[in-house]
């Protein structure tokens, strides 16, 4: 198949190395809110990483990013920079929105990330108009927005599903499916348990796809950008997957077995891409500690440039809550 | 719905074809304007305001949408995000709650929390108000609400000049502003001079000047007001008409001086009196010029109740002339 990412060392290397730095930037966060460096709400990503990292491969400087409150894989798989994802969780002037926004809500201007998006089904809409926008400018940039399944019970889903199909947008829809919205189990809250099905109500192209498989998930979120860059209009790519961390820090996780839990570790994409990169002799042992190595030092620089930040003078409460000017 | 379009002649037009005037205007000037929302292009508008603009525009920037109000006020916060600059319609403002999550969530707070990287240069308009018979589902007055919010801006046209321009101003604005217009105003007729081509969205606006009390207003309890202002004059009182405007952010400036200069004050809002424009007004002026006042503030509102069909109901649910002028007079005679 054309389709399928090509696998070469580099790439392997790439995928395996993306998805270990978002797993290890996780581990530190968890470390520093513990230390009580990082406060708030604290959403984490494990488990979940081939899908930001699979669907980010295939998307252009020129596409618009919306993300949920669980953003920090979005935002690292995108390339925003770890120092100023860490100063933000800081609350440092230096974050990627001033420390104005914390873990929940990362912006960066400049590589299209309209933020991580609190309000469930929140960011829907915006994704539809930011399409609206690229569409009319005839820019051929589209807008990937990601959203857990517990936003397909809210209006907004549904209402964006229909406006993007309706208009023929460039919208690709990633539901992240890891089987619970907080505690609520997926067969509590929906009908039809089956996610990707709901996007032919709304005559959309629709898939779901292995989400703790990166490869699977570039092959099939390519499938998806190809279709949206042709004019095709929306796509809908549900990816399935798993939260191994608790919902925030605050989830004693009384919901969920211990088994369940395990079940699906067993899948965890960054173990199996490693092992994946071994047996075919894609990654040496020097390469892969050499990975490792990158990473780590990576993560330290991000906590020391956090550490060095500074705070937003009180004086600057109110700046941007009014706009003096639109920014270019 | 009413579509009667008034008669206009060189410089006279009702307020609904002011507002039809200043989206033409918008659309010609600025290609990434477009106006999107239910019922716009082919029914005209709900209330007539878009009336043959589809067929001028097309359907690329007369957008008629789903019946989805977060989903199109959404997306008209992402297009401004993304560099459009567009005018999202809000059939009336009942409606707008359906949306309130974009509008509160996102509108008025992307900026902030972004440390300034976007701004949402939108404009949302909807109708507001009573005195239709339109029940309580079509008639309140909820622009206090939407004042109540750091981050957005919230405009009352209450004569056609300001409907006439005030679209202009907030299409320049870089923030999101709500335009709450009246419904009982769009049949309402007005002179146009020719000279006037822009206005601010920044100041309240003395309508008739006066020494004895300050009558604070908005919207179409304004041209009510000027009527109480009328019948007092005949009693020898004069009332200075002071039309807000802009209730987001207030013009203290202007409020101020006009209340040390008569030194009574009455607040007219069509908005429930519990937690309303009237009530912040009335909270400023005690924080800051209690000492200026000769007598208590008064305020004239609706009653706390949905405003309810029946016409005799509804009239004594609004505030009205007769009550202005009760208010005023008693702060001045002590009667």
């Amino acid at each position: 198949m054309t389709d399928k990412p090509h696998l070469d060392r580099e790439h392997g290397q790439h995928l395996y190395r993306a998805m270990l730095r978002i797993r290890r930037f996780e581990a530190k966060c968890a470390e520093l809110y513990q230390a009580q460096k990082i406060r708030g709400f604290l959403h984490l990503y494990d488990g979940e990483e081939a899908v930001a990292v699979g669907v980010m491969e295939t998307l252009e400087d020129r596409d618009t990013i919306v993300a949920t409150y669980r953003d920090h894989g979005h935002a690292l798989a995108r390339g925003l920079p770890m120092g100023a994802l860490m100063a933000e969780m800081f609350g440092k002037v230096e974050g990627c929105a001033r420390g104005r926004g914390g873990s929940m809500h990362f912006f960066d201007r400049a590589r299209r990330f309209v933020g991580g998006n609190a309000i469930v089904g929140g960011g829907l809409p915006l994704a539809v108009g930011v399409a609206l926008a690229e569409k009319e400018r005839a820019t051929g940039g589209l807008a990937a927005c990601f959203f857990g399944e517990g936003a397909a019970g809210e209006g907004e889903f549904h209402e964006s599903m229909n406006l993007a199909e309706l208009w023929d947008l460039p919208v690709l829809f990633v539901c992240e499916n890891n089987l619970y919205a907080m505690g609520v189990p997926l067969e509590l809250a929906e009908a039809e348990t089956d996610i990707s099905r709901k996007a032919a109500a709304y005559r959309m192209p629709g898939a779901a796809v292995d989400g703790m498989n990166p490869v699977a998930v570039e092959a099939a979120a390519r499938r998806a950008v190809d279709s949206i860059r042709s004019g095709a209009g929306p796509y809908f790519l549900e990816c399935r997957t798993y939260r191994f961390r608790p919902h925030s820090m605050f989830d004693a996780q009384l919901y969920r077995t211990r088994e369940e839990i395990d079940h699906w570790k067993e899948r965890d994409p960054i173990p199996r891409t490693r092992k994946w990169l071994e047996e075919n002799r894609m990654a040496s042992a020097e390469e892969l500690q050499a990975i490792e190595a990158g990473v780590d030092a990576e993560i330290e620089d991000a906590v020391a440039f956090a550490e060095k930040g500074t705070w937003e003078s009180v004086e600057d409460l109110e700046r941007f809550v009014l706009m003096d000017e639109v920014p270019q | 719905m009413n579509t009667q379009t008034g008669t206009p002649g060189a410089n006279r037009m009702t307020y609904r074809e002011a507002c039809r005037q200043a989206i033409r205007d918008a659309l010609i000037a600025d290609p990434r304007t477009f106006l999107m929302g239910e019922d716009v292009g082919l029914y005209g508008g709900c209330y007539a305001v878009s009336k043959g603009l589809l067929q001028e525009f097309g359907p690329g920037r007369i957008r008629d949408t789903p019946l989805a109000e977060a989903a199109f006020v959404g997306a008209g916060i992402g297009a401004a995000m993304a560099g459009m600059r567009p005018i999202v319609e809000i059939m009336t403002c009942n409606f707008s709650l359906l949306a309130l999550d974009q509008i509160m969530n996102n509108a008025a707070t992307i900026p902030h929390m972004s440390g300034g990287q976007f701004a949402v240069p939108l404009v949302i308009r909807m109708a507001t108000g009573g005195g239709r018979q339109l029940a309580a589902q079509h008639s309140h007055s909820l622009e206090g609400w939407f004042a109540h919010i750091p981050g957005l801006k919230v405009l009352a046209p209450g004569t056609v000049e300001d409907a006439r321009f005030m679209l202009k101003a907030a299409l320049a604005d870089p923030n999101p502003v709500l335009i709450f217009e009246h419904i009982v105003l769009y049949n309402a007729e007005g002179e146009l001079g020719p000279a006037v081509t822009a206005v601010d969205i920044e100041k309240a606006r003395i309508r008739r000047p006066g020494r004895d009390v300050s009558i604070l207003t908005y919207g179409n309890s304004l041209p009510k007001s000027l009527e109480a202002a009328e019948t007092l004059a005949g009693e020898g009182i004069e009332a200075e008409i002071v039309d807000l405007r802009v209730l987001r952010p207030l013009d203290d400036a202007t409020i101020f001086e006009s209340v040390a200069r008569t030194r009574r004050c009455v607040i007219v809002d069509e908005g429930w009196k519990s937690g309303s424009v009237s009530a912040e007004i009335a909270a400023r002026l005690s924080e800051h010029r209690f000492f200026d006042l000769d007598a208590p503030i008064r305020r004239v509102c609706s009653r706390e109740v949905p405003v309810p069909y029946a016409a005799h109901m509804e009239e004594a649910a609004l505030p009205q002339a007769s009550q202005v002028v009760d208010a005023a007079r008693s702060l001045v005679t002590g009667k």
